[in-house]
């Protein structure tokens, strides 16, 4: 095997920037699919049964197509759909948020279920409104023990972010692959560009970890 | 203080009450027995409207609590209710879970919501206790928590669902000592209970619930004595 590394020491900074864009991606689109994902998981559970229905459709839609081709139909057909070309960054943020709060959804539900119904009632014989005891009672708790699959979620997005590349976003995977192409060889600046991914992972990975022991020092 | 008039609760088909009136006076003590299933626990939930009442009337001091148009968080901070499996909120400590309601819905500040949580985890016990959370307690001192809880909202009656019928043996004394001294102090209680003897010696009435009927409403030494009903004798010859 042939692998030269050297003449990619003049391209690490401009890899490494891609950091930047690639976190930055990630990180809004991550609290905006969080959010837009508590209110579907809100809709779900809600006895209003069109919102249920609605909120269903949403997710079903979202996880049941390429999340390649979600991008693609934001950033092309973003003339039609809100009337003038958004930036390729703006897709990539839009359309990860909005396929991320389609699995974040059904975590969040997920967790809510799985709390104790015995909690809403004590709530409620206290006299606690309906949005006050899922703001302070029920959502905490819920949020404790789906950590690990939000952990898990935004992870995914992490790696999944490359998919940017395709609509011409600068990340870490772009400028990676710009730098084989000006040397005329791939496989090293991928392999730095994993390099990158798997230590941003392990990165969120022990965040993540050391999040959940502070969320736990209450048992 | 209470009324209860006719009050009929189904589940779906299933009639669980079947027309229950009776009254409960302000200060009085009235334990609710009767077999498993007989509606006990859905009877104490209307009185809060943890449970809707599928008709028939309910009053509880000045509110009607049936009426569509009252408030039923205004009712349900007047009612303080505690149950078998105490349902602390785990990711509060102590403190918090007495202060939480006063503060979030009552409006009261920290100071003044600190001061009586502080007050009436002195007149439950565990004044020590204040910044532990739930899950470092016993099962009897959860349930004592469980109290002050209800009673930091300063409610005018008090339901008690099988308060002690989670608890090991050597825990039921505790949490009984402290309902007892909140008798003493002239609150109303409603305390659906199998602690027969406790009913006996606490209790100013004993309402003996069966199959959704409330089949005998006595002072305790007349329906331990001499229940008049056949369900009522063959329940406490189980019991006893
Ligand atoms: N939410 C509900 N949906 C359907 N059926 C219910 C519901 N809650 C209670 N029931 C039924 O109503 C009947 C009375 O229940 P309830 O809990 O009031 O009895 P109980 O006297 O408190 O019994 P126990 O001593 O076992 O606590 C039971 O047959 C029960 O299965
Ligand atoms: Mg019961």
């Amino acid at each position: 095997m042939n692998l030269d590394f050297g003449q990619f020491i003049p391209s690490i900074p401009y890899i490494l920037k891609g950091i930047k864009v690639t976190l930055q991606i990630v990180i809004l689109a991550g609290i905006l699919g969080f959010a837009l994902g508590i209110i579907l998981s809100f809709f779900k559970i809600s006895t209003v049964k069109v919102l249920g229905w609605l909120a269903d459709a949403y997710t079903s839609v979202f996880r049941g197509t390429p999340l390649v081709l979600q991008l693609m139909l934001i950033y092309y057909g973003s003339p039609q759909i809100f009337g003038y070309q958004i930036e390729p960054y703006t897709a990539a943020i839009l359309s990860f948020a909005m396929n991320s709060a389609a699995y974040i959804s059904e975590i969040i539900r997920a967790g809510i279920l799985a709390v104790d119904k015995g909690q809403k009632e004590a709530a409620m014989a206290l006299g606690v409104p309906y949005g006050k005891m899922m703001w302070d009672i029920i959502m905490p708790q819920a949020l404790k023990n789906i950590l690990p699959a939000l952990m898990n979620e935004f992870i995914t997005l992490t790696k999944e972010s490359a998919i940017v590349t395709t609509i011409g976003v600068t990340d870490v995977m772009r400028r990676s692959y710009q730098a084989g192409a000006d040397n005329f060889s791939f496989f090293e600046p991928l392999i730095i560009a994993g390099l990158i991914y798997y230590i941003m992972v392990m990165v969120l990975t022990i965040l993540g970890k050391a999040l959940e022991r502070r969320m736990r020092r209450s048992d | 203080m209470i009324k209860v008039d006719d009050l009929h609760k189904n589940f779906g088909k299933l009639e669980v009450l079947k027309g229950i009136t009776t009254s409960i006076k302000e200060g009085e003590v009235v334990a609710i027995i009767g077999p498993s299933g007989s509606g006990k626990s859905t009877f104490l939930r209307c009185l809060n409207l943890l449970e809707i009442p599928t008709s028939g009337q309910i009053w509880i001091s000045d509110y009607k609590v049936t009426d569509k148009k009252t408030n039923i968080m205004k009712i349900r901070q007047n009612v303080g209710m505690v149950f078998q499996h105490f349902h602390l909120f785990p990711h509060k400590t102590v403190m918090e879970n007495l202060t939480y309601a006063p503060i979030k819905v009552k409006g009261l500040s920290k100071q003044e919501a600190e001061k009586i949580g502080m007050d009436l985890l002195d007149r439950v016990g565990l004044s020590d206790k204040a910044k532990e959370y739930p899950t470092r307690l016993s099962g009897g001192q959860k349930q004592r928590v469980a109290i002050a809880r209800a009673l930091a909202m300063q409610p005018s009656v008090m339901l008690f669902d099988e308060p002690t019928s989670a608890l090991d043996p050597e825990m039921v004394k505790e949490v009984l000592d402290v309902m007892k001294s909140l008798a003493h102090t002239g609150m109303t209680m409603a305390i659906v209970t199998h602690e027969m003897g406790f009913a006996r010696e606490v209790a100013d009435r004993v309402l003996f619930l069966d199959g959704g009927q409330l089949v005998e409403d006595a002072p305790p030494i007349e329906f331990f004595e001499n229940p008049k009903s056949q369900r009522a004798q063959d329940f406490l010859q189980k019991m006893l």
